[in-house]
């Protein structure tokens, strides 16, 4: 799925502001990923090279922590909450179907066409409103499998009316 | 400097002395308890994955007693109920999650698992077992990786770690969903591996196993209008005993003779003869670049997996590597040129099979450049675990087999030769036979104890017509790269570098009997060898009768033009070959 051409000047000046020592690869790690959206296969390479941390440790580490992906995300990127109250007014059942309506099958996080990416998170902060999502900076409150379906068709829509 | 106040612990009551073991298992297996394991390799860090080794200790519940250090005064149970209780509950966990076809796995009749299960008495698994099975990874040429059968115990990490410096096997992602695998989820047939081994050698499981090729041999052997010979590298004849009941260290070549030839081999070689030969090779190399001002440090080529390192990682220092083939490749180009165009048969039925301690060997035959007409000059390779279990399959015991005499000219070989398959021996070798080209006459003390011991780094300076050579002589490729290091920066003061990859050298090859667990089995495997070096009639490669012969006959002279196109080789440079377009 990498297919993104990396600049090696670019992440080797990333490391290099931020330290080449091997306790530092966790915050060059979280540049990358700002830069590029998501953690390039040829720019974790580069970065265990430039590093001095075998490859086969730096994925390790990429792969360890959700904050880090290795897929490229969607344009529209979900954020749905399943912290506790979330969780307890039915978080479940909305991220089911949304990912029934994505076609995403076990572990897949993003859609086929590349439009949405989803993630589930911890807590959002407005567990008053639960259960949440957010796409992209758009909250959407009190989500049900229905409202969700919906709010998905209206992003295609617009996406393409354009 | 030791302290003089003796410290003691006490294990199921018995008061137990220790000094500087490195954990409390150490102490306890010391004094003759037995605690069981998984993940710990003496050789290699404390990890504590499997917990398998927990004791009881009073007053601080239960412990891993590989991770803790020896303390004064400490009251251990290593087999109380509720330290039982632990391991069988981890036991359940671990089967859980491992593909448990064990009648049909290769490792079956000795895999530590199920060893561990049974002496547990676990007949049940109360856990549900993963629901799918992962896909089997066998694009390495030499590896079979199983992740259904890992317990993720990262013997394999620390190995290729630790050893090789290399680290091609990590753990990745998190929780029940860790794996280990290569970088970027990549197959292990697709990185700098330099099959080695040593990962399958470190596992407890059949997560990392050797390729088996012995099928292939005994369709070679079915075949009746093929003519079959196999060589025997010389750390097989000290290991393969093992797992017959004999000793480590017991040399079983008059018997692996006769075995062969039972499972129907037409001819039974030694590689030795092939060692000898590639002493006189690389070492008129080595005396031509120290007296012609050639490329110096000369570093030695009869390990496949150095070879491999060496071409993916450091190309620039080809140019310092002996042109001189392995004994196992000069075998194979060698006797079958003969068999071809001396003896007459026909190329393609022909066949030499090598049986080696070696699982970067079963790449090494695969080199285009090691084939006439698209025909590999060695068919085959067997590791010795394959060899036993070609003749375990056979139905012969090795134990209660008459000895036999080894087939000639190709059977014949040196002390000299036969130390090859040990860390050092080949510096051995190589300087009994120059020091006494370079200055007229014989080495005064054949036994050069300074190349001797299993440490990872030897070195000694001899003294050759007022010329001072300094030989250094490493095992493992972590080793290896600290001096390939002082070479790039200009500060390498030797002319000579040994290499062998795996630890201890050949004795400890990927493809010998699992020993793991047991360091001591390689000192006793060198030991064979050495006590075979000083039995022998010859101790110098260039007093072999049959290489001198060999040389008349067939060869003209060491570094000859027919030697240069029969036994020597060139290098590739595979630096791009893996994820080095990133560089």
């Amino acid at each position: 799925m990498s297919s993104t051409e990396i600049s090696i000047e670019k992440i080797d000046s990333i490391i290099d502001s931020i330290g080449t020592e091997q306790t530092y690869l966790i915050p060059v790690l979280q540049r990358v990923q700002e830069e590029y959206n998501y953690l390039p296969k040829d720019a974790l390479v580069r970065i265990g090279v430039k590093m001095g941390i075998s490859p086969a440790t730096v994925y390790g580490v990429a792969t360890f922590y959700s904050l880090f992906s290795l897929d490229p995300k969607g344009k529209y990127q979900i954020k749905c909450c399943d912290g506790t109250a979330c969780h307890v007014r039915g978080s479940m059942p909305v991220l089911n179907a949304l990912k029934a309506k994505l076609k995403l099958e076990d572990g897949q996080k993003n859609s086929a066409d590349g439009l949405f990416s989803i993630e589930t998170v911890s807590c959002l902060g407005a567990c008053g409103l639960a259960p949440v999502i957010v796409i992209n900076d758009k909250v959407y409150p009190k989500m049900t499998p229905d409202a969700v379906k919906i709010a998905i068709d209206e992003i295609i829509k617009r996406e393409k009316g354009e | 400097m030791s302290d003089t106040v003796k410290k003691t612990l006490f294990v199921d009551g018995k008061e137990v002395e220790f000094n500087d073991e490195k954990n409390l298992l150490e102490v306890i297996r010391k004094a003759g308890f037995e605690v069981p394991t998984l993940c710990y390799r003496p050789e290699l860090r404390s990890f504590g994955a499997c917990r398998m080794c927990v004791v009881e200790i009073e007053g601080r519940g239960i412990q891993s007693s590989c991770t803790m250090p020896p303390e004064p005064n400490l009251k251990v149970h290593v087999n109380s109920e509720a330290v039982r209780k632990v391991r069988k509950s981890v036991l359940e966990l671990l089967l859980a999650n491992h593909n448990r076809e064990c009648t049909m796995c290769p490792r079956s009749h000795n895999c530590e698992l199920q060893a561990l299960a049974n002496k547990y008495e676990i007949r049940e698994v109360k856990f549900p077992s993963r629901e799918k099975l992962l896909p089997i990874d066998d694009s390495n040429p030499a590896l079979v990786r199983d992740p259904n059968k890992c317990i993720l115990c990262g013997a394999c990490v620390r190995a290729c770690s630790e050893y090789q410096g290399l680290e091609i096997l990590g753990f990745t992602h998190r929780g029940s969903k860790t794996l280990v695998s290569p970088a970027l989820g990549k197959k292990l047939g697709e990185v700098d591996c330099v099959y080695c081994g040593q990962c399958a050698a470190v596992c407890p499981t059949a997560a990392i196993t050797i390729k088996s090729d012995v099928q292939r041999v005994r369709e070679m052997i079915a075949d009746k209008e093929s003519t079959v010979v196999c060589q025997i590298a010389p750390s097989v004849r000290v290991a393969a005993g093992e797992e017959f009941g004999l000793k480590p260290g017991d040399n079983v070549i008059g018997k692996l003779a006769a075995a062969l030839r039972m499972v129907g081999f037409d001819k039974v070689y030694d590689t030795n003869f092939a060692a000898d030969v590639t002493i006189m090779e690389e070492g008129t190399e080595f005396i031509d670049r120290l007296t012609n001002g050639g490329v110096l440090p000369l570093f030695t080529s009869c390990c496949p997996a150095w070879i491999r390192y060496i071409e993916t990682q450091h190309p620039e220092l080809l140019p310092h590597v002996s042109t001189t083939r392995s004994p196992e490749a000069i075998f194979g180009s060698a006797i079958k040129d003969i068999a071809v165009n001396r003896d007459g048969f026909a190329r393609d039925k022909y066949k030499i099979v090598s049986f080696m301690p070696c699982t970067s060997k079963k790449t090494e035959c695969k080199r285009p450049e090691f084939a006439v007409d698209g025909i590999p000059d060695v068919d085959c390779v067997l590791t010795t675990q394959e060899l036993v279990a070609l003749i375990k399959g056979s139905g012969i015991d090795l134990k209660n087999v008459e000895p036999e005499e080894l087939d000639m000219p190709f059977g014949l070989y040196t002390g000299a030769a036969t130390i090859f398959g040990v860390s050092g021996g080949v510096a051995e070798a190589a300087l009994r036979t120059v020091s006494e080209i370079v200055t007229g006459k014989p080495i005064e003390n054949i036994d050069i104890k300074e190349t001797r011991g299993l440490n990872r780094c030897k070195e000694l300076t001899l003294e050759l017509n007022g010329q001072k050579v300094k030989v250094v002589i490493v095992n493992t490729l972590r080793e290896a790269e600290k001096m390939l290091q002082k070479v790039i920066d200009g500060t390498a003061d030797f002319q000579m570098l040994e290499v062998m990859a795996c630890p201890g050298g050949c004795v400890g090859g990927g493809g010998q009997p699992i020993s793991c667990n047991n360091p001591v089995k390689k000192n006793q495997r060198a030991e064979g060898l050495y006590n075979e070096d000083s039995s022998l009639q010859y101790r110098k490669s260039h007093e072999n009768p049959a290489v001198k012969k060999f040389y008349e006959e067939w060869f003209e002279k060491p570094g000859s033009h027919k030697a240069h196109e029969l036994l020597h080789t060139s290098y590739i440079n595979r630096f791009e070959t893996c994820y080095k377009n990133t560089k």
